[in-house]
């Protein structure tokens, strides 16, 4: 590595409008026993942006994206979305720690898509779709109803309301993921290695609904391993390696030109 | 059906292999062996004066008979909805963070699981002979807004209720508990990543995922609570087989009447396992062989649905 610890190499200036940022990590570290996994990153994510996260392995992107709507806890350091302490209320100078009921409201604003899908098994691809509105946010059955179908027809399975997780291939499973997860109406997508249980072929069916989601100026963090789609449709990355952020800035840099030699390292092994 | 493969159309499909099956003569000997003693020991039954016919014939739907069967039921659903509810309970309590709670359910598990149920249904069968008198008020005070004697508020059917429904509870809770560890983790995350609370995971998500694990073995547990309720003769619990003892401690017509009592027993096992394979049916969904069928019905009838709501 070519910084020391706990110092992130680049700021991360990718100039936004005068708004105020939809994520802001500040100094996050987070260590699973004696491990540290995050060693203090800093990081900015503008509204509508789409920033992707690369690295290797245990180098930290997961877990910053876990901690970002707190299924992790993390150690120390500021994490904020969408201007709110995630975690943790604020009273003078001491931390208290949310109850589940708060930080389960915090996370309602927060849509996630995971690696191995989640699907609930036990509900058709619609009723997952309309769990959490018609539960959490109590929507009526019928109103979530249409928004549930509108949501599966635009992520291209209006022929699959009726199937169960099982019946479907895995590009189909994160594609309900995703419109589950679009069904609570975030401000904030988190995607965790989406595509990287898929099969090569089911791969694009998956990016192409990323894409759009994107030109649709929703606001995403994305770990994966697609450099192609970080090139293509990512505002700013930032590469991840031992806990810190090794390099970060626009795609047009950081993946074409990197300045730091552990990118370079790391692009040369997933471009090979 | 092509007979020829279009990759290579000139060499064509081979004939199918019709080969000889072996022969399982085995298979055959132990048949008719097998048969041969079954039907012997049917006809020494049949032609066994002892086994009386007429008399199973004449008590088979006898008014005492009939009402042994149905305290019998009740004794099984009362019991069963008690030790479901309970083990949930007791479930969540031992997979809770609470070190109390934790604990408490523990020993509740330890105790109902570490004594014999006669034992238990005999202790709630004599609980008077303990309490006398039950008081209704605050404990160490004095203050009591009411009380009443002990025998006459737990009669037997109560104590039997008591006896099979608090010891299932033991049982279901470890049924319970296992069926909500099978349920990975991912869906616990996948839920609260939508902003769901703790109860309602639990709730909405795991408790019918985890039911597809349970509801075999309490489907089991149903089954051999049935034929628990047997042991409540003991405190005169008023079911089939108290019943049943009566009858027989008068006229002596034992074995005829234990036949009866068999009778009744297998019958109501075999219309239960008839159940279980509907609930099974009904939480193994998302799961089963035929779902593809299932699915284009579902969608035909919401496609109907929608036709008839633009045609309103």
């Amino acid at each position: 590595m070519s910084n020391p610890e706990g110092q992130p190499a680049t700021p991360a200036p990718i100039a936004p409008a005068s708004e105020a940022p939809m994520v802001r990590a500040e100094q996050v570290w987070k260590s699973f026993g004696n491990l540290d996994v995050l060693k203090g990153v800093d990081l900015t994510v503008y509204p509508r942006q789409t920033f992707v996260l690369l690295g290797p392995s245990g180098g930290g992107k997961s877990t910053l994206l876990r901690c970002i709507n707190h299924l992790e806890q993390i150690d120390a350091g500021r994490l904020y979305v969408d201007g709110d302490l995630m975690g943790y209320r604020e009273h003078g100078d001491k931390l208290h720690e949310m109850r589940l009921k708060d930080v389960a409201r915090q996370r309602a604003k927060i849509g996630m898509v995971f690696q191995r899908f989640n699907l609930f098994p036990h509900m058709t691809a619609i009723q997952n779709v309309m769990a959490a509105p018609t539960h959490v946010h109590h929507e009526s059955k019928g109103e979530a109803e249409k928004e549930a179908e509108r949501l599966l027809a635009q992520v291209g399975l209006a022929d699959k309301l009726e199937y169960y997780p099982a019946q479907l291939s895995g590009g189909q499973q994160q594609r309900v993921a995703i419109a589950r997860a679009l069904a609570m109406h975030p401000k904030l997508m988190l995607f965790d290695e989406p595509t990287s249980a898929l099969d090569p072929e089911l791969v694009g069916e998956v990016l192409d609904v990323m894409k759009n989601l994107a030109l649709g100026g929703m606001t995403m963090i994305v770990v994966t391993h697609e450099i192609g789609f970080a090139k293509e449709v990512a505002d700013g990355v930032a590469l991840l390696d031992g806990g810190v952020v090794v390099e970060s800035g626009p795609p047009g840099e950081c993946l074409v030109n990197p300045k730091e030699e552990r990118t370079k390292l790391f692009l040369s092994k997933v471009l090979a | 059906m092509a007979t020829v493969s279009q990759a290579a159309p000139s060499v064509g499909r081979p004939p199918r292999i019709e080969a000889i099956p072996i022969r399982h003569w085995g298979r055959w000997i132990s048949a008719v062996v097998i048969l041969f003693v079954a039907f012997a020991m049917l006809w020494s039954l049949w032609h066994n004066p002892n086994v009386d016919i007429s008399t199973i014939r004449h008590n088979l739907f006898a008014p005492y008979v009939l009402r042994g069967v149905v305290v019998t039921i009740e004794l099984t659903i009362i019991a069963m909805v008690i030790g479901l509810v309970g083990g949930v309970l007791l479930a969540v309590m031992r997979l809770s963070p609470n070190p109390v709670l934790k604990t408490v359910a523990w020993a509740y598990i330890w105790f109902f699981r570490g004594t014999p149920i006669l034992v238990q249904i005999l202790f709630w069968g004599f609980v008077g002979a303990l309490y006398k008198n039950i008081f209704v008020g605050l404990p160490f005070t004095g203050i009591v807004f009411g009380h009443a004697s002990t025998s006459r508020l737990i009669g037997a059917f109560t104590a039997a209720i008591l006896a099979l429904g608090l010891n299932e509870a033991a049982y279901a809770a470890e049924l319970v508990r296992a069926g909500i560890i099978s349920v990975d983790r991912g869906q616990y995350e996948a839920a609260h990543s939508l902003g769901m609370s703790g109860g309602l995971t639990m709730r909405l998500i795991v408790l019918p995922q985890a039911m597809r694990v349970i509801i075999p073995p309490m489907g089991n547990e149903t089954i051999s609570m049935l034929k628990t309720t047997a042991l409540v003769s003991v405190i005169s619990g008023t079911d089939l087989m108290t019943n049943i003892q009566l009858a027989y401690s008068q006229n002596f017509k034992t074995i005829p009447l234990l036949l009866v009592a068999s009778i009744w027993y297998l019958a109501m096992t075999s219309v239960m396992s008839v159940g279980q394979y509907y609930l099974e049916r009904h939480f193994g969904r998302g799961f089963g062989q035929r779902e593809g069928e299932a699915a284009e019905k579902r969608a035909e009838r919401r496609d109907t649905k929608r036709a008839a709501a633009n045609h309103v």
